[in-house]
């Protein structure tokens, strides 16, 4: 089955000279995140707010299942202080206990709570895919000409996507195949699986944020970046420090190398 | 080691006598790093220890990666995220390995165009051609089975794809096929023998580096001007050379620190930009991804694989002359490897004698126009196969085998070359013209 799968896979897309690209590209608006750029930070705020949007929302379909809980106390994170990370831990909700076979516990013969050292539940509940690494998974920015060149500019466009998918909805609906699906503009095709999750005012944040959908959708959209990229902002220390060192190395050996061939080019 | 004329170590103290008479590293060391070198070398001549680096630096990083990594189709792609998420600086590892190979062929490209610019593939250097042609067709067997171990949904495609290419060739295809892949389809038999085999190959390539240096330690380096070193005596020839070190050493060394300047700038800032989105999302072989393509350094040669459809004339003139065995698929799999075959046999296309482009008037344009084909064929790679596309793939495709079956050969019969300067001496002060009070050059730091 499966060879027979990429053969046609094989034939489809190397010899037809058939389009692949049928479904429509979706439209992604930009956002101005604050981790954007060489320089660009987490906002610590943002992420607890997207935090609990993701806890309140869309944690009852979506999972994430590759992000450690004790995490969202990292430096470079959400950042809880660590009674709260063990409150939030204790109080997760589980919505589909039986598909977190790692929380059963063979000794006591039960499931077992969650622990800080245990990832973000996995959630099979609706079929929704995992969010852990959603927006490292889909690119927003392709063009121009499919060439990617203003991902240099813009960035690769998976938030951005996101806070697009989840204030895109037009309202429309249809049903197919006994399935409803729902018009979106920002999703490949127009159509998809997934109800509104976001109105507006899901929320009410701590901090007194706005909770308007663009808002919510942002901020749950900037903790999804988190989720999928934890160690950003070390990253970038990390890359900062290695090019301001290198371009100083540059410069010595560049000295260097001009006194050296100096008496060569008969200078 | 026979060649241009040079001083050899000569141990002096007892010390020195001893391990030379049982063991001559030191002078096998003061051999390589007095290895006399053109001193006209330009700067596309610093891509060599770039790619030394690279090599290195993906060995390095790759070691640490094994050890954090686990090559099975259920826990591959979990393993990578609990690198990037739970191992010390598994995060930076990982980027600078993943980026490491993007940065390993831009400057091989580098490197073969330089080659190719300069004639460096003539003889008496074919032997240096061809090995290097071996490395990079290994470079290009470990980045692909590399790209599988993440066991992202480009992985998996990307080989089911790939692997099914073989599948193509009459007779031997299928079971060439079911050997790569270890059954009927990409599972984790084929995760595994790929594992296996993108750490055996860089320690192969690195042998084949050795032999590669080996051979070119023997010729001696080409230069911009493509004229021969003066070899009559020891004298002559260091009005042409320097030595490697300190000369070529520091200047490689500052090439490459500006290197990874830019390097590390997309580490830091932007380390995913050369990959692809869908690699993030785990293999499912139920959902075919809406564009299969390969890693950016792959796109010309699937550009070339895809350009050759059922509808091309030459694709239905060999489908006739072999009576269907050679169908449209099979010709673009034979196209694809021979767009790497025929910078296998360049040193045998050329009919030219002058070695270097920069005296080749006619050559010059034909050259560019193949860089540019070149880089046509990545960007079109990329685009689906649909139309324009797919003529600009043709087009495109034929220039690259034109430029080596029919360009190369002719140009080189009707052409007529400027003037090449008589020595590497004439041309170096020809840059670096004498002073009245001229300064004798160091010609030897080491002694």
């Amino acid at each position: 089955m499966l060879k027979k799968l990429s053969l046609i896979v094989v034939l489809f897309l190397s010899f037809t000279g058939v389009s692949f690209s049928a479904a429509k590209e979706g439209h992604t608006h930009d956002v101005d995140f604050s981790f954007e750029g060489p320089f660009g930070t987490y906002d610590q705020m943002q992420l607890q707010r997207g935090l609990q949007v993701y806890t309140e929302v869309c944690s009852a379909c979506h999972g994430l299942k590759y992000v450690p809980l004790r995490t969202i106390s990292d430096e470079g994170g959400p950042g809880l202080p660590v009674n709260q990370m063990k409150a939030y831990v204790a109080n997760f909700p589980l919505n589909d206990e039986s598909a977190n076979i790692n929380l059963f516990d063979p000794v006591a013969d039960e499931y077992r709570a969650l622990k800080p050292s245990d990832n973000f539940p996995k959630n099979n509940a609706a079929g929704a895919p995992d969010l852990s690494l959603m927006a490292k998974g889909r690119a927003g920015f392709h063009g121009p000409y499919g060439s990617g060149i203003n991902q240099l500019f813009k960035g690769i466009g998976g938030p951005e996507y996101i806070a697009s998918l989840l204030t895109g909805y037009t309202g429309k609906e249809k049903e197919e195949a006994g399935v409803t699906l729902y018009a979106n503009t920002a999703y490949p095709g127009g159509w998809i699986g997934m109800a509104p999750p976001i109105y507006g005012d899901d929320v009410t944040y701590a901090d007194g944020h706005s909770t308007s959908i663009h808002h919510i959708a942002e901020d749950v959209s900037a903790f999804l970046m988190w989720t999928a990229e934890p160690k950003m902002n070390a990253r970038k220390h990390t890359g900062f420090l290695a090019v301001f060192f290198l371009i100083v190395l540059s410069g010595l050996l560049y000295l260097t190398n001009k006194r050296v061939w100096a008496s060569v080019k008969h200078k | 080691m026979a060649g241009i004329p040079h001083d050899h170590y000569e141990p002096k103290t007892p010390g020195e006598k001893w391990l030379n008479n049982r063991l001559p590293i030191v002078g096998f060391m003061y051999d390589t790093l007095t290895f006399p070198t053109p001193k006209n070398l330009n700067w596309m001549w610093i891509w060599g220890i770039v790619l030394t680096f690279c090599l290195v630096l993906q060995i390095i990083t790759g070691i640490v990666l094994v050890m954090h990594y686990t090559p099975h189709v259920d826990l591959a792609f979990a393993s990578i995220e609990h690198i990037m998420r739970n191992v010390n600086g598994g995060h930076m590892i990982r980027y600078i390995h993943t980026n490491g190979a993007s940065l390993f062929f831009i400057a091989v490209y580098a490197h073969i165009f330089r080659g190719l610019y300069y004639g460096s593939y003539k003889p008496p250097r074919e032997i240096t051609w061809i090995i290097g042609m071996l490395i990079y067709l290994l470079m290009m067997g470990t980045a692909f089975m590399g790209y599988i171990l993440p066991w992202g949904q480009m992985s998996f495609w990307g080989a089911t794809v790939i692997t099914g290419l073989f599948g193509a060739i009459p007779g031997i295809g299928e079971p060439i096929q079911t050997i790569l892949l270890g059954g009927p389809s990409v599972d984790n038999a084929t995760l595994n023998r790929f594992f296996s085999l993108h750490y055996l190959l860089p320690f192969i390539i690195a042998g084949l580096v050795i032999v590669h240096i080996w051979a070119f330690h023997t010729t001696g380096n080409n230069n911009p001007t493509g004229v021969e070193v003066r070899r009559t005596s020891k004298a002559e020839a260091q009005k042409d050379t320097l030595p490697f070190w300190p000369y070529f050493v520091m200047k490689d060394l500052f090439a490459l620190s500006v290197i990874m300047v830019i390097f590390w700038a997309i580490v830091g800032f932007m380390p995913n930009y050369l990959g692809h989105p869908d690699n993030y999302m785990e293999a499912n072989p139920l959902v075919t991804p809406a564009h299969i393509v390969p890693e950016w350094y792959f796109l010309p040669y699937y550009a070339i694989l895809r350009a050759f459809t059922s509808e091309v004339w030459i694709v239905q003139f060999a489908g006739f002359l072999t009576g269907g065995i050679i169908d449209a698929k099979l010709f673009g799999v034979l196209a694809m490897f021979g767009a790497i075959g025929v910078l296998f046999a360049v040193p045998w296309l050329d009919s030219s004698s002058v070695r270097s482009g920069r005296y080749r008037p006619m050559f010059k344009w034909w050259f560019g126009l193949l860089v540019f084909d070149f880089f046509a064929l990545m960007w079109l790679g990329a685009m689906p196969a649909e139309e324009p596309y797919a003529t600009f793939s043709l087009i495109a495709s034929s220039y690259w085998f034109a430029y080596f079956l029919l360009i190369l050969p002719i140009l080189g019969l009707i052409e007529k070359p400027s003037t090449q300067p008589e020595t590497i001496e004439e041309d170096f002060n020809s840059h670096y013209p004498v002073k009245d009070t001229p300064t004798e050059p160091v010609t030897n730091v080491i002694k």
